[in-house]
């Protein structure tokens, strides 16, 4: 928003002015406090998780939990698994969804309505009544406790396709014509002229599949048994499971090490992911 | 249209978009859709996953289903769940949009993200964190109403309380999406009709009332479906913190109950009732949104 837009009403009283900065601390304090606490938990020493009342700053602060986390569980393979899961099914996400939403805004053939439909209607189908069927197949398969397992039944994309359509069909039509009178071919129109033209797009849609695929917590838990496969947020119940409810510094390591990556991710591209995240709510 | 068909090519261009589509299709064809009409077929069975053999048995898991009195705690649980995720994230998401809305220092990028941040975190990871600060001899929360002279209750030993916590913690993760849809909505509001209301001497709330309010409508309107659609779904907090307990289904949602039914008892058959009662209420919902939009389009 730019100055010129601010609003008589923005012009604003000591009184409210000062109210308003109090509920921003609160607000501060109540997100933020959970963060810390599972931060500072992190790093402090084994009696000082216990303390009651509780101690706010770690004295001393230690490293220990974090090595417990490795000691514990193999989190390193938690961690490889989970990047290459996300990674892999992201690429193939973003892959599919393109090319499906090109076939379906700039080619014509017989059935496009149709084939649009069968896509868009698979949103509307809930996870939870793919999950004993799915997991009754793939164990038919021979596919748990592998990768395929885990990310073949993830991979089809019915909102990214919804999202990337919604941005092509907006695109100004003129241009795309006069594409076509040059004769481009699709792979030269997709390539040359659409693409260059939806790079936010894209970008906000492979936000949103990483930050989904990252945080997948039920298909693999019922997939992977073991940490050949399971990815972080599995990985991190497993830990809390041999560590039992006694010792919580390593568990909570776990947890600062399974929301770091995304939170960083998130701090660097946030603009995009709200984009994305927010595609379609506000016109609508 | 006629130019279209006089380009040449167009059963290679059908057999480009064939080529394109058909991974997607395929896909969604063997599982999104496959195992939606085979759940449904299942629902009329008993079945122990992972034995070969199952029974065709009517429709008993349905009576069972719509008679039991632990339904009756699920489904309860489930509306108490979503109701109050839904109000509480819509509520206090609105309330901080409009305050972040406002010119004060320090509002822009710092405050935003961070209230936006929980939401792109695990929800398993949050359940986990959430478990610890909620442990009532040396828990945060505990902790914090000892401080103020409340004797806290255990989180952990009462159904009640413990739907509370879980509803809490989900509320504070989703907060984020509620409040950036509304603020997106504020800003692209129209300000020339707050200026009338100023010129107006109208107060606060009346300029809430009569002048923002009616033009979130639609901001609205998505939030309530998309956040109760989430929120019915919720798997990940509910399984971190509370396995579905305490008193067996104290926190048990119609979701926690599927997966519990289906995985650790191994009623596949009952699971699979209760997925497709959930399905068609979540359809119901939907073709809602959609009549409602439809609607709202034509005035």
């Amino acid at each position: 928003m730019s100055t010129a837009q601010i609003a008589p009403h923005e012009r604003r009283s000591p009184v409210s002015a000062v109210s308003g900065y109090l509920a921003m601390v609160l607000v501060v304090v109540v997100v933020a406090l959970p963060l810390y606490w599972i931060l500072a938990a992190s790093l402090k020493e084994r009696s000082d998780i216990y303390s009651v009342p509780v101690t706010w700053v770690p004295d001393p602060v230690t490293f220990e939990n974090y090595d417990g986390v490795r000691q514990g569980v193999p989190f390193l393979s938690y961690l490889r698994n989970s990047v290459f899961i996300t990674g892999t099914l992201t690429i193939v996400q973003v892959v599919i969804g393109v090319l499906s939403a090109f076939a379906l805004s700039f080619l014509r053939f017989p059935g496009r309505t149709l084939a649009l439909l069968f896509i868009i209607a698979a949103l509307m189908v809930p996870s939870q009544i793919t999950w004993i069927s799915n997991y009754a197949l793939v164990a038919e398969l021979g596919w748990r406790n592998t990768f395929q397992g885990i990310m073949i039944p993830l991979a089809g994309v019915a909102f990214g396709t919804f999202l990337m359509r919604n941005h092509f069909i907006s695109l100004p039509g003129e241009i795309i014509e006069a594409a076509e009178m040059d004769h481009a071919g699709p792979f030269t129109l997709l390539w040359r002229v659409v693409l260059p033209m939806s790079w936010p797009t894209v970008i906000a849609f492979t936000l949103i599949t990483v930050v989904n695929e990252w945080n997948q917590y039920l298909w693999p838990l019922l997939m992977a048994d073991d940490a050949s496969t399971a990815p972080l947020p599995v990985g991190l119940t497993q830990l809390q499971d041999a560590e039992g409810f006694t010792n919580w510094g390593p568990v909570m390591a776990g947890t600062v090490l399974t929301m770091l990556p995304i939170l960083l991710v998130f701090l660097l591209l946030q603009r995009h992911m709200i984009k994305g995240l927010t595609a379609g709510a506000v016109k609508g | 249209m006629s130019r279209i068909e006089e380009r040449p090519g167009r059963g290679k261009e059908a057999l480009l978009a064939a080529a394109l589509l058909l991974p997607n299709v395929l896909l969604l064809l063997v599982w999104t859709y496959r195992p939606l009409v085979d759940n449904i077929r299942l629902s009329f069975f008993r079945w122990n996953l992972g034995s070969p053999r199952s029974t065709f048995i009517g429709w008993d898991n349905y009576v069972e289903f719509f008679t039991s009195d632990s339904s009756r705690t699920v489904l309860w649980n489930t509306l108490i769940f979503t109701g109050a995720a839904v109000i509480g994230s819509m509520v206090i998401g609105l309330a901080l949009a409009l305050l972040l809305d406002q010119k004060l220092f320090g509002r822009g990028g710092g405050v935003r993200s961070l209230v936006f941040a929980p939401f792109v975190l695990s929800g398993a990871a949050i359940g986990v964190a959430f478990q610890f600060i909620f442990t009532p001899t040396f828990g945060l929360v505990p902790d914090l109403l000892r401080t103020i002279g409340i004797t806290p209750p255990n989180f952990y030993q009462s159904a009640g309380w413990a739907l509370f916590m879980v509803t809490i913690t989900y509320v504070w993760k989703n907060l984020g999406y509620t409040f950036v849809i509304y603020l997106a909505a504020l800003q692209a509001r129209r300000r020339d009709l707050d200026e009338a209301a100023e010129i107006d001497s109208a107060s606060a709330w009346t300029r809430f009332r009569m002048v923002i309010w009616p033009q979130l409508r639609g901001a609205t309107f998505f939030l309530l479906i998309t956040v109760m659609l989430n929120s019915f779904q919720v798997f990940d907090v509910i399984h971190t913190m509370t396995r579905g307990g305490p008193f067996g289904n104290g926190t048990t949602t119609m979701v926690y109950q599927i997966y519990q039914e289906t995985f650790v008892n191994l009623r596949a058959g009952y699971g699979a009732t209760v997925a497709t009662v959930m399905f068609l209420a979540l359809l119901v919902i939907t073709l809602m949104q959609v009549w409602v939009m439809e609607r709202g389009r034509e005035k």
